[in-house]
Parts: structure tokens; C-alpha cells; sequence
């Protein structure tokens, strides 16, 4: 699980989609998106429900094939640098009785895939255990979570968990950040904070970001680039130049409105709705409910 | 009696009726079946699949003890399940079904299993080892039925039955939607004591005649083939009857002509039942599949 | 007590037993897999009286049924987790497939009368205290094999089962990891069955691990304190059994596993308690110094 050997141009894209499109069971997602993403850029990945955005990380995970065009993900084909990404799904909600510490959880981004247990008491004597120790507890301050990282993680808020989990995804250093809706389930003050702290990881740290939202308002001041997926098509550029009137109805084929309110927050009036598709939207929980109940 | 089975249904069945014994067994064979049916449908919609086997099997113990202390078998089945029924539910947080809860409820409710089937091991070197009864507890007995235990078996499953139908529609709320539910007053957590409380119940009366093991096999099975087939609350349930009452009869009928126990021919037919189920619903998505 | 060599030999093959149960059991409890547990040790049962029906050595009956049983959940889950329906549906059977070759088994012994039941009694409930050094020798040599593994596997699997999809797209083997964690689980079954009996073994799988999940919140701490718990129920087990001769050696260990989850349970609860009356003192005082 070691990288290998590639040219690291400071300024090298870290991510490269050229007219690549996605087929699912047969049935075409989405196709013709171009997008490149530079070390330190915040892309937003958005689109109506169920057109398959996450299905757009799966591909830049290298879970899932392109059916058309090209991905290149770090310089490589996608899953080939695992541990060059840093990955945060969808909708992941440790409950209440688990009673495993944030902190260790975090610590398992850093090296939950290497063999063997721990060795006790090697903190003393291994400097490299020190250094693992010392970078999670940095990574931990970075995203504000110093608080109650010790606490289980079952207790921690869902923002509090979601900080813990973006500390689990950034331990390991990553050049691109992959995030699936982190903001789904916060509440407003959280998913500003949220938003606040991917955008500072952006520039201090230099790390690339995309995110799947379905509502770019929390984001949009930080961002540098959107991709706007809908099933005819697909659209990249600044927010500013995508998110318009002009380019949404070009990309729906219908009449599309995009209004700004006064506060600066953009609202698509008229968009239609792709339809859900129940099968890859759910977690084990509801699908387990949603198979009984069909 | 190895009664030999002819190809004439309807002289076999005669014969079979012929023999006392085998009448009450159908007829309380009936009676199980619905009662397991009805509260497995709801076991299994909940999810309380690995609570409903461990209060069954707590019987075991509660009904050596009490055989060793003198008392009825019943006195125990009931006493044992329905105390084990409360202890997982009081020691259980929220309303039962969450999601995240099954970790910590599930250690608790092995515990009380084994706990409970350690204390047995315990009567049953005091008692200087029956294996016979111990087989019988274990594993039923559907012969040897008496008039008193299908009359005892009519009123607890009315009693019950009673219940289920009058909470009905709040228990399938709260089972499906705990938080919802809560919200509209629906109070998930007591319905789930009162829930568990009625498996108890019922568990201790369908051990009489299947066993502790075994009580379980009609609780799940005819349910989890229903829930396969179908969601709608009363065709399942309807469906789930119907197949417990058609699996037990056809299982007496086998172990009697085929010399089996009825633990045995019960629930081969029932998970046969539930493969076919299982093979047919398959086949069905993978025909829409490809029609797609 | 260690004038009784017996009691030496059960001493060892405890200890190996013990370590793997509570490695093991810490995993099975984290990712709620403790009925695929707990249908194991019934499949143990089965296995067992399987290979005694057909007079084979009992020891390949079980470990082969564990095994391949285990394997089989794996395939019948979405993730590698069969779902409890499934397991239950499985597992009834199985115990049905049980009694068929226990009647077949009793009926062949019924020469030796007595000896049968007395060979049932201890598939379900266990003879440590009956097994040769050399017995006990393979439970050690097992118990250890099985818990060398686990710990090898521990940190991905942790990880595996705390965040599947990110420990996937890091690289690691989830589903492998699954399907090496049940055949575990099926080899720890199939050896601790002798021991402890295949009824109880559940506790050993359960209680320890349980315990363990409420006192830390440290998960390789965690691991260790099951571990630790399992070996010290079972050496106190065998402590009490020695001094109160002719009770069944499985009831105290499974009474002291018991006894210390019980405690786990309690201190937790009053921890909760505790937690809850200071969040809402905070709450009045924010609110006192809002108003003021």
C-alpha cells in the first residue's frame, strides 16, 4: 500500500475528469463532465437528487468504472493512490451506545489498515508511536475537536462527529479530500461552521476538495468551482458562470430560474427532479426496513 | 404404532383422527400455530428474532425447576419466560428496535440465555439427569396431549390474541417508526415491555407441546416467509397463519405416519417453505430486472 | 485444588478456550453478530450428534458444521452479515435436523441405555472436567491459534466494522476480513462446545465482551479486558465448581461471567444517571445566569 513513484508538480491537477460518463445497471448516469481540480481547490460537485453524485465518488475511488472518457485521479488511474485520498461517506451516524473514543477512531484513519494490534506501552519506546500520537492530536485541533475527542463517540453531536470524522479523513495528509453530503444532517450554525473549517483545511493545508452537496448556499462563498451534473448533461465552471439561468436551462432542456436573494443565497426555481432511485440511496438500515416493506 | 401411510388420503386421515391423542394434537397444533403466528409476525417485523429465542429457551430451565421443586412444568415456562421477557426489556434502552442499541442488548439478552440455561444444567444434575423430560422440554412433545392443556392453550392464546389486536395498529406504528411514533404519543418503550411481556407468554404456552427449542421455529419461520411475500400488515398476517397452521398439521401428519419427531418434520416443511419463498421472490426481481 | 490433575487439564484447555472466546466475543458484540453466534453453538449440537448418529468421531461433526454454517451466513448477507431473519430461519432447522439425529442416535444406543441421553447431556451442556490432557492439549493449542489470528486481524477489522466504506476505499479486504472472522467464530464454536457445553458456550462469547464494551471506551483496551474477563470467569469458575462437588462446573462459570456483567450493567446505569442529572444542573445554571 505504498505509493508509487509520480512526478509531484506543486501545480499538477490533482484530479482530471475529461467527457467522462457513468452507466449504472445498464442505465446512463450521466456523461460529458469535464473537470479539472488544482492542489488547494474547493469543487463543488452538485445536481438534482438521484442524478448520481455520489456515484461520482465511487468513480474518483476507483469503485466504479467510467463507461466514456477519462479520470485521473493524483497523476494515476483512480484507486491506484488509496492513501493519497481522504474519503468521508455518506450519512454516518455512530449512535449513542457505541462507546469507542473519537479520538480512536480518528487514529484509525492513520493506520486502521495495517495488521496486528497495538503494542502496549510502545509509546514509550517507539518514537514512530509518538509521531502517529502527535499527529493525531494535531489533526484533531485543526478541525476543532479537541474537546470532546476523548469523549465516546456515540455522545459527540452530529457535528461534533462529522468534525472527528473530516479529522479521521485529513490524518493521514491527503492531496484531495473526497466528501459525500457531509452537511446532510446538520443543523444551520453546524453547517456554516462545517464549511468554515473545509474551506480553511483548503488553504492552509493544501488539500484539494470536492464535495457532493445538494445545496450549494453554505458553500458558495468558498468556492472556486462547480460541476453541475444533471442526466442530459453536465456543466463546470465558476459558481458564478454555472449556477445561472442561462446554463441550467441549457442543461435541463426546460425553462430553469436562478433568483438571489438578498442575503446573497441562490434558489433554482423550476428544476425537475430526477427520479430517486431507491436502490442506491440508502443505508443498510433503511434498505434492510425498505426490503421488507416493498 | 408404525402406522403405514396408504396413498388413500382420506383413510389415513381417518386413521389418524382415529387416535385421540392425535385429534388434540391437531387441534392444538391449530391453536400454536396462530397464537406463534400472529406475535412472530411482529417478532419479526421488530427484529427481536434473538430475544424471542432467548426467552424461549429460559423455559427450559423454569420447567425443570419447578418439576424438581414439585410444581407443574407450566408454572415454570411461564415464570421463567415472562421474568426473562422483563429483564430484557426493563435492562433494554428505548423503545427495543433502534438500530445501534442491538450491540449492547444483544450481550444482554445472550447473558440472560445462557445464565438461564447454566441454572438447568444445575436441576438437571440435582434431579440426577431425565433425559427424557429433558428431550420433552427441549424438544416438545405434540403426543400425549390432554384435554386440560388444549383448553389452557384456547385461553391463553384468546387472552393474547385479545391483546394483539386491541394494540395492533400502535404496535406496528411504534415498530416501524419508533421516533414518530413517540412523537405522536404512541409510547414505543411501554409497548415494547408489554410486547415482550406477551412473547413471554406465549412462548411459555407453545413450549408445552414444541419444546423450548423449537417454540422458536414457529415463531420465525411462517412469519419471515410472509415478510418475504409480502408488506401489507394483514395479508402477512393472514399468510403467515395459514402457513404455520398448513406446516404443523402436515408435520404431525408425517411424524406420524413417518415415525419422526415433530420437531424434525415442523421445521424442515417450514424452512422449505421459506426457501421456496426466498427462491421465488429472487426469480421474480430477476425477471423484472432484465425486463427493465 | 491442583492435587486433581482433572482438574489441571480442565485448567488448560479453559485457559485457551477462554482467550479465544473473549477475542472473539469483543468483535461478535461490536458488529451485533452475537445470534450468528449463538446459532453456531446450536449448529454445534447438530454437528455433533450428526457425527455420533454416524459414528464418527463427534469432533469433526462439530468443527465441520461450525465452519461451513459460518461461511454459509457470510454468503447469505448483504455485507457479509447474514440478517437476523436469515439466521434464525437457519438455525431452527438445523435444530430440527438435531432432534432427527438425536432420535437417530438414541435409537441406535437403546442397547446401551443410558449412555446416549448421557452422551446428549454433554453435548449441551459440556465436560470440562471429563477431557483427557490430550483434549486438552488441542483446546489449548486451538484456543491459541484462534486468538493469534484475531489479534493479526484485530486493527482492520476494526476499522472494518467502524467505518466500512473509508476502511474499503483504503484498501482493506472488508468482505475477506468478514468471511476469516466467521470461520473463527465456527472453530471457536466447534472447540469450546466440548468444554462448556454448546448451550453455553454463548455466554463465554457474550458476557466477557459485554462487560469489556461498558467499562472502556478504548477498543484495544477493550479486547484485552474480554480476554481477561474470560480467562478469570473461567478459572474462578472452575474454583467454585471444585469446592461444591457435583454441580455442573459450565453453571459457575457462566455464573460469574454473569455476576460481573451484572455489575458492568449497574455502573453504567448509575454513570448515565449521573451524566443526565449533571447535564441538567448545567442546563439550570446557563439558565439562571441567562436570566440573571
Amino acid at each position: 500500500m505504498t505509493s508509487t513513484g509520480h512526478t509531484t508538480d506543486a501545480d499538477a491537477p490533482v484530479l482530471t475528469l475529461h467527457d467522462a460518463a457513468v452507466a449504472v445497471g445498464g442505465r446512463r448516469l450521466w456523461s460529458g463532465v469535464d473537470l479539472t481540480v488544482r492542489p488547494g481547490e474547493f469543487v463543488a460537485v452538485l445536481g438534482p437528487n438521484g442524478v448520481g453524485k455520489s456515484t461520482m465518488i465511487k468513480v474518483l475511488l476507483g469503485a466504479l468504472p467510467v463507461a466514456a472518457g477519462s479520470v485521473s485521479v493524483l497523476g494515476q488511474r483512480p484507486g491506484a493512490v488509496g492513501e493519497e485520498i481522504g474519503y468521508l461517506p455518506q450519512r454516518r451516524n455512530f449512535d449513542g451506545s457505541l462507546r469507542i473514543r473519537g479520538v480512536d477512531v480518528v487514529r484509525l484513519g492513520l493506520d486502521g489498515d495495517r495488521w496486528g494490534v497495538p503494542l502496549p506501552f510502545s509509546r514509550r519506546f517507539s518514537a514512530a508511536r509518538r509521531a502517529a500520537d502527535e499527529r493525531v492530536r494535531e489533526v484533531i485541533e485543526l478541525v476543532g475537536a479537541s474537546a470532546y475527542a476523548h469523549r465516546p463517540i456515540g455522545e459527540c453531536s452530529g457535528g461534533e462527529q462529522q468534525r472527528l470524522l473530516i479529522a479521521q479523513a485529513l490524518v493521514r495528509k491527503p492531496r484531495l479530500l473526497l466528501l459525500d453530503e457531509p452537511l446532510d444532517s446538520l443543523d444551520l450554525p453546524n453547517q456554516a461552521g462545517i464549511a468554515a473549517l473545509i474551506h480553511r483545511i483548503c488553504r492552509q493545508e493544501g488539500v484539494a476538495v470536492v464535495m457532493v452537496a445538494h445545496d450549494v448556499n453554505p458553500i458558495l462563498s468558498y468556492l472556486d468551482r462547480v460541476v453541475y451534473i444533471v442526466s442530459g448533461g453536465a456543466a463546470s465552471g465558476p459558481a458564478a458562470e454555472v449556477i445561472t439561468t442561462e446554463t441550467l436551462t441549457r442543461l435541463y432542456g426546460t425553462p430553469v430560474e436562478v433568483l438571489r436573494a438578498a442575503d446573497g443565497r441562490l434558489v433554482v426555481v423550476g428544476g425537475p427532479e430526477a427520479p430517486a432511485l431507491h436502490s442506491d440511496r440508502h443505508d443498510d438500515r433503511h434498505g434492510d426496513r425498505h426490503e421488507v416493506l416493498r | 404404532m408404525n402406522p403405514g401411510f396408504t396413498w388413500n388420503i382420506i383413510t389415513d386421515v381417518q386413521w389418524m383422527w382415529s387416535v385421540p391423542s392425535m385429534v388434540n394434537a391437531f387441534r392444538a397444533g391449530f391453536a400454536v400455530a396462530l397464537l406463534a403466528g400472529v406475535v412472530g409476525w411482529f417478532m419479526v417485523l421488530r427484529r427481536q428474532s434473538f430475544a424471542g429465542h432467548s426467552i424461549a429457551v429460559t423455559g427450559f430451565p423454569g420447567a425443570a425447576a419447578a418439576v424438581y421443586l414439585g410444581l407443574s412444568a407450566t408454572l415454570g415456562y411461564f415464570g421463567f419466560c415472562i421474568g426473562s421477557a422483563l429483564v430484557i426489556a426493563l435492562l433494554s434502552r428505548g423503545s427495543g428496535t433502534g438500530v445501534g442499541e442491538r450491540a449492547h442488548s444483544s450481550a444482554l439478552i445472550a447473558v440472560v440465555q445462557a445464565f438461564a440455561l447454566a441454572l438447568g444444567a444445575v436441576f438437571l444434575s440435582l434431579y440426577g439427569g431425565f433425559l427424557n423430560s429433558t428431550s420433552a422440554f427441549l424438544f416438545g412433545n405434540f403426543l400425549g396431549i390432554t384435554h386440560e392443556d388444549v383448553l389452557t392453550l384456547i385461553v391463553v392464546s384468546l387472552v393474547v390474541l385479545l391483546i394483539m389486536a386491541a394494540l395492533g395498529r400502535r404496535l406496528l406504528f411504534a415498530s416501524i417508526d419508533p421516533a414518530v411514533a413517540a412523537a405522536r404519543g404512541v409510547p414505543a418503550r411501554a409497548l415494547n415491555i408489554l410486547f415482550l411481556v406477551l412473547l413471554g407468554a406465549t412462548v411459555a404456552e407453545v413450549s408445552k407441546f414444541t419444546g423450548s427449542l423449537l417454540v422458536f421455529a414457529l415463531l420465525v419461520m411462517p412469519a419471515a416467509t410472509a415478510q418475504v411475500l409480502t408488506a401489507r400488515p394483514a395479508l402477512g398476517l393472514l399468510i403467515t397463519v395459514t402457513l404455520g397452521v398448513l406446516v404443523t398439521w402436515l408435520g404431525l401428519a408425517w411424524a406420524f405416519f413417518g415415525n419422526q419427531a415433530t420437531g424434525f418434520t415442523i421445521t424442515s416443511l417450514a424452512f422449505g417453505c421459506y426457501v421456496l419463498a426466498y427462491a421465488a421472490k429472487s426469480a421474480r426481481r430477476s425477471f423484472a430486472l432484465k425486463a427493465a | 485444588m491442583f492435587h486433581d490433575s482433572y482438574m489441571l487439564t480442565a485448567l488448560v484447555a479453559g485457559t485457551g478456550i477462554a482467550l479465544a472466546c473473549g477475542l472473539v466475543g469483543y468483535f461478535l458484540v461490536l458488529r451485533a453478530q452475537v445470534f450468528t453466534g449463538d446459532a453456531l453453538s446450536h449448529v454445534a449440537f447438530t454437528g455433533a450428534l450428526a457425527a455420533l448418529a454416524f459414528g464418527i468421531d463427534l469432533r469433526v461433526g462439530l468443527f465441520a458444521g461450525c465452519v461451513l454454517i459460518a461461511v454459509l451466513f457470510g454468503a447469505m448477507g448483504p455485507r457479509g452479515r447474514a440478517d437476523d431473519v436469515v439466521i434464525g430461519n437457519v438455525f431452527a432447522w438445523i435444530l430440527g435436523l438435531g432432534v432427527f439425529f438425536m432420535t437417530l442416535y438414541t435409537t441406535n444406543q437403546s442397547g446401551s441405555a443410558g449412555s446416549g441421553g448421557n452422551q446428549t447431556v454433554n453435548v449441551l451442556f459440556g465436560s470440562i472436567l471429563g477431557i483427557s490432557s490430550g483434549q486438552a492439549a488441542a483446546a489449548l493449542g486451538i484456543g491459541l491459534g484462534v486468538s493469534l489470528v484475531l489479534l493479526l486481524i484485530a486493527r482492520p477489522l476494526l476499522f472494518a466494522t467502524l467505518d466500512e466504506a473509508v476502511a474499503a476505499a483504503r484498501g482493506v479486504p472488508v468482505r475477506l476480513l468478514g468471511y476469516v472472522f466467521l470461520v473463527l467464530i465456527g472453530v471457536t464454536a466447534g472447540e469450546a462446545s466440548q468444554a462448556v457445553g454448546s448451550m453455553l458456550l454463548l455466554g463465554l462469547f457474550a458476557a466477557p465482551a459485554g462487560t469489556a464494551l461498558l467499562i472502556t471506551d478504548r477498543p484495544f483496551v477493550g479486547l484485552a479486558v474480554s480476554a481477561g474477563l474470560g480467562v478469570f470467569d473461567v478459572w474462578f469458575g472452575l474454583a467454585a465448581a471444585s469446592f461444591v462437588p457435583n454441580t455442573p462446573t459450565s453453571f459457575w462459570i457462566m455464573a460469574v461471567a454473569a455476576a460481573t456483567y451484572a455489575v458492568a450493567v449497574a455502573i453504567s446505569r448509575i454513570r448515565a444517571s449521573r451524566q443526565k442529572t449533571e447535564k441538567q444542573s448545567t442546563k439550570e445554571q446557563r439558565a439562571a445566569a441567562a436570566a440573571a
